[in-house]
C-alpha cells in the first residue's frame, strides 16, 4: 500500500489519525518495505476495528499483518469493558488458541543427523496429521467437560505430560473462567475424535536445529546454545474451536443491530463484553483455548513417545508455549492508571516483558519467551518479551511470517514432490499426507520471516533471542 | 442474455491467506450447488470422488448471504464429523429454508490427497447476488 496515507512516527511506527466513525488511531509497525508490501486490505481491516465500541488507545497491526477475516490477521486491539467495549470472534479467528510450542531435546545437531530419516518417520507415524486423521483419544461428555475446563493441566492428570510443563505454558496451561455449558453439541462433535492431531494447512511439527544466538544471556535462561536440536508444534484448537467460531460469528452478526453495533464489515460482528452474548462467547472461546492447550500437550506426549523409539533415555522438556489468537483480560497501564482490558491478539503472539507477574520465575527477568514460526523451509525465531512493548501495542509480537502468495497462486507455481526434492538437497525432510498442501505451503509463498521478526526486533514490540531452521517438518 | 444459457459453473478466486470459492449458474439453487463444488476443489482433485453417499443438509437464515454462509458450514461439519468429501449437490430453497441432498464418499488419504481442511465459511468477500445478465452468484472467502 501507499506509505502517503500514514503519518510515520519513528522508523518503525505509522498512524493513521483516526477520521470517520474511528474512535482511536490505527497503528502499523512495519518498515517503509513491509507497509508497500502490505495489501491495502490491511489499512481497511485496521481502521475498521478503529470504529469498535469501547476501543481502547489504538488498533495495531503488527509487522506480518495480511488480510484476514474482519480483523487483520496480525491485529491487536483492547477494549474497554465499562465504555461500552466488546468482544469480537473474528478478532480471536476460527482457530481459538492456536500457537506454537517449542521443546528443548538436549541432542544436538551431530548427535541427531545419522538418525534424523528415523526420527522423521516416527514423528510421522505417531502425530496425526491432515485431513482424514483420527487421534486415539475419544472424549465422552465426561472427559470432555473435564478437557475444556481443565486444558494442559486435564491432559497432564490424563497422563500426557509432566507436572513441571505447566508452568511453561501461557495461564499454567489451563484457561480460568471457560464455561463448558456454552459449547454446542455439534462443537463437541467435532473435536470427540480430534484430540492430539496437528490439523491441516499451516500447521506442523518442526525438528530444528539453533542456528544463530542474538541474545547470549537470555538464550541461555532459555536453555538455548547453537546447534541444539529443539522441537516446535503449531496447531490450535481444531474443530471444537472452528464450530465455536463459526457459530458466535453467526450469532453476533445478526445481534449487531439489537446492541446498537454499526458494523462497517460484517466480519466484525462482535458483542458488547458485559452483555449475555459477549459472555457466552467468552466462556465458550475459553473452553476453546483449554481445547489447544490440551491438544498440545496431547502432540508433546506423542512427540516424546516418537522421540523415544529413536532415542532411548532423552527427556523433552518445554522452552515454553504460546498462543496467537485468543481474547485475553489483562491488567494495562493507561494515562497512569491500571485497567483490566479485554485484549484480542489475531496472529499475535502475547509478549509480557521483564517482571511481570504472570511470568513463571524463571522468566521474570528475561521476559517471556515469543515463539515465531516460519514457513516449511525457512526459519524461526526465538524472542523475548521487553518492557517498552506494554507502551507500544499491549506487550504483543507478530506471530509468524505471513503469506505473500494465495494458495491458488502456490499451487500453479509450485508442484509438492519437486518442492519436497529440493528441500531434502538442502538437508530438510518432509513428511506429509498431501503433495498439493505441501505445494500451497511452500516457502516462497510466504514473507521472510527474518524481515518480520527484524521489525518487530527494532520496534520494541520483543527482542530477538535465537533462530532456528528446520531439519524435520510434519506437515498436516 | 438470457440466464437459461448460462452453464452453471464454480470457480476459485484469490484471498491472501486462504480461497476464495464462486457458484455462477441461473438460479439461486444452482449457484448455491457450485460454490459447494468449489469448496471440495479447495480440498481435492473433483474426479477423484464419487457419490456413492448420500446425506440430507437443512438449514435456515435471516438473509440469502447467511443462508449461503449456513449451508457452506453445515457441509464443512458432515465433512468433518462423517469423514467426507462431496462431488455434487442438490439444493432447493423455500421461503428463506434450505433443504437439499449432498452426494460423495468416506475420505480416503491414499486416494484424495486431501490438501488442507476447510475450518469454516468466513463473512469475508461474502455476496449473493443476481448480475446483469441474470445470473446468481454466491461467494464468500473460507478459512483453511
Amino acid at each position: 500500500m501507499d506509505t502517503r496515507q500514514f503519518i510515520q512516527r519513528d522508523e518503525t511506527c505509522w498512524e493513521i489519525k483516526p477520521y470517520g466513525n474511528m474512535r482511536v488511531p490505527a497503528i502499523i509497525y512495519a518498515d517503509a518495505q513491509l507497509l508497500q508490501d502490505m495489501d491495502q486490505k490491511v489499512y481497511e481491516q485496521i481502521t475498521n476495528v478503529a470504529t469498535l465500541p469501547g476501543i481502547v488507545e489504538a488498533a495495531y497491526a503488527m509487522p506480518d499483518a495480511h488480510w484476514g477475516y474482519g480483523f487483520p490477521i496480525g491485529g491487536v486491539a483492547a477494549f474497554d469493558p465499562d465504555q461500552g467495549g466488546v468482544v469480537s470472534a473474528g478478532g480471536v479467528g476460527f482457530d481459538i488458541s492456536c500457537g506454537v510450542r517449542t521443546l528443548h531435546t538436549g541432542l544436538n545437531i551431530a548427535d541427531l543427523q545419522p538418525h534424523k530419516h528415523a526420527l522423521a518417520d516416527a514423528l510421522y507415524r505417531t502425530v496425526p496429521a491432515g485431513l482424514g486423521s483420527r487421534g486415539r483419544i475419544h472424549l465422552n461428555h465426561e472427559t470432555m467437560h473435564g478437557m475444556l475446563t481443565g486444558g494442559a493441566k486435564w491432559a497432564l492428570e490424563q497422563g500426557y505430560g509432566e507436572a513441571q510443563d505447566l508452568e511453561r505454558i501461557e495461564e499454567h496451561g489451563c484457561m480460568a473462567g471457560a464455561e463448558p455449558h456454552y459449547v454446542s453439541p455439534r462443537a463437541r462433535e467435532r473435536q470427540k475424535d480430534e484430540m492430539g492431531t496437528l490439523g491441516s494447512g499451516n500447521h506442523y511439527l518442526e525438528v530444528q536445529r539453533v542456528t544463530e544466538i542474538f541474545d547470549q544471556a537470555v538464550a541461555k535462561t532459555f536453555g538455548l546454545h547453537i546447534n541444539d536440536v529443539v522441537i516446535s508444534i503449531h496447531c490450535g484448537s481444531r474443530g471444537l474451536g472452528h464450530q465455536i467460531g463459526t457459530e458466535f460469528l453467526k450469532d453476533m452478526a445478526m445481534s449487531a443491530a439489537q446492541y446498537q453495533i454499526v458494523l462497517p464489515d460484517r466480519e466484525l460482528a462482535c458483542a458488547p463484553l458485559n452483555s449475555p452474548l459477549g459472555k457466552k462467547y467468552l466462556g465458550a472461546m475459553r473452553a476453546g483455548i483449554n481445547c489447544a492447550l490440551a491438544n498440545r500437550q496431547i502432540i508433546t506426549h506423542l512427540t516424546r513417545q516418537a522421540v523415544a523409539t529413536v532415542f532411548p533415555g532423552i527427556h523433552l522438556g518445554l522452552l515454553y508455549d504460546v498462543s496467537h489468537n485468543t481474547c485475553k483480560l489483562e491488567q494495562h497501564t493507561i494515562n497512569g492508571q491500571k485497567k483490566s482490558l479485554y485484549v484480542h491478539r489475531k496472529g499475535a503472539t502475547r509478549a509480557f516483558g521483564p517482571g511481570h507477574p504472570d511470568l513463571p520465575t524463571v522468566f521474570k527477568k528475561t521476559g517471556q519467551p515469543v515463539l515465531i514460526g516460519g514457513s516449511m523451509g525457512t526459519g524461526s525465531y526465538v524472542l523475548c518479551g521487553t518492557q517498552e512493548s506494554e507502551q507500544r501495542a499491549f506487550s504483543s509480537a507478530c506471530h509468524g511470517a505471513g503469506r505473500a502468495m494465495s494458495r491458488t497462486q502456490a499451487s500453479k507455481q509450485w508442484q509438492g514432490r519437486t518442492l519436497v526434492e529440493e528441500l531434502a538437497e538442502r538437508g530438510i525432510i518432509i513428511r506429509s499426507p498431501s503433495m498439493r498442501g505441501v505445494a500451497e505451503e511452500a516457502p516462497l509463498a510466504y514473507k521472510d520471516v527474518s524481515a518480520v521478526v527484524d521489525i518487530a526486533d527494532r520496534a520494541g514490540l520483543a527482542r530477538k533471542v535465537a533462530r532456528l531452521e528446520p531439519v524435520v517438518c510434519i506437515k498436516g | 442474455m438470457n440466464s437459461k444459457t448460462i452453464i452453471p459453473h464454480w470457480e476459485h478466486f484469490e484471498h491472501e491467506a486462504d480461497i476464495g470459492i464462486r457458484g455462477i449458474a441461473p438460479t439461486l439453487e444452482q449457484a448455491f450447488e457450485q460454490a459447494a463444488v468449489a469448496m471440495t476443489a479447495v480440498v481435492t482433485d473433483l474426479d477423484l470422488v464419487s457419490d456413492s453417499k448420500v446425506v440430507s443438509i437443512h438449514c435456515e437464515a435471516p438473509d440469502t448471504e447467511l443462508l449461503f454462509v449456513s449451508w457452506i458450514n453445515e457441509l464443512v461439519y458432515e465433512m468433518a464429523v462423517n469423514g467426507l468429501l462431496f462431488n455434487r449437490y442438490e439444493v432447493v430453497i423455500t421461503n428463506g429454508k434450505l433443504s437439499a441432498t449432498a452426494f460423495g464418499e468416506a475420505v480416503d488419504r491414499q486416494k484424495h490427497q486431501p490438501a488442507v481442511e476447510i475450518k469454516g465459511a468466513t463473512f469475508t468477500e461474502l455476496r449473493v447476488y443476481q448480475q446483469a445478465d441474470n445470473a446468481w452468484v454466491a461467494q464468500c472467502v473460507v478459512d483453511v
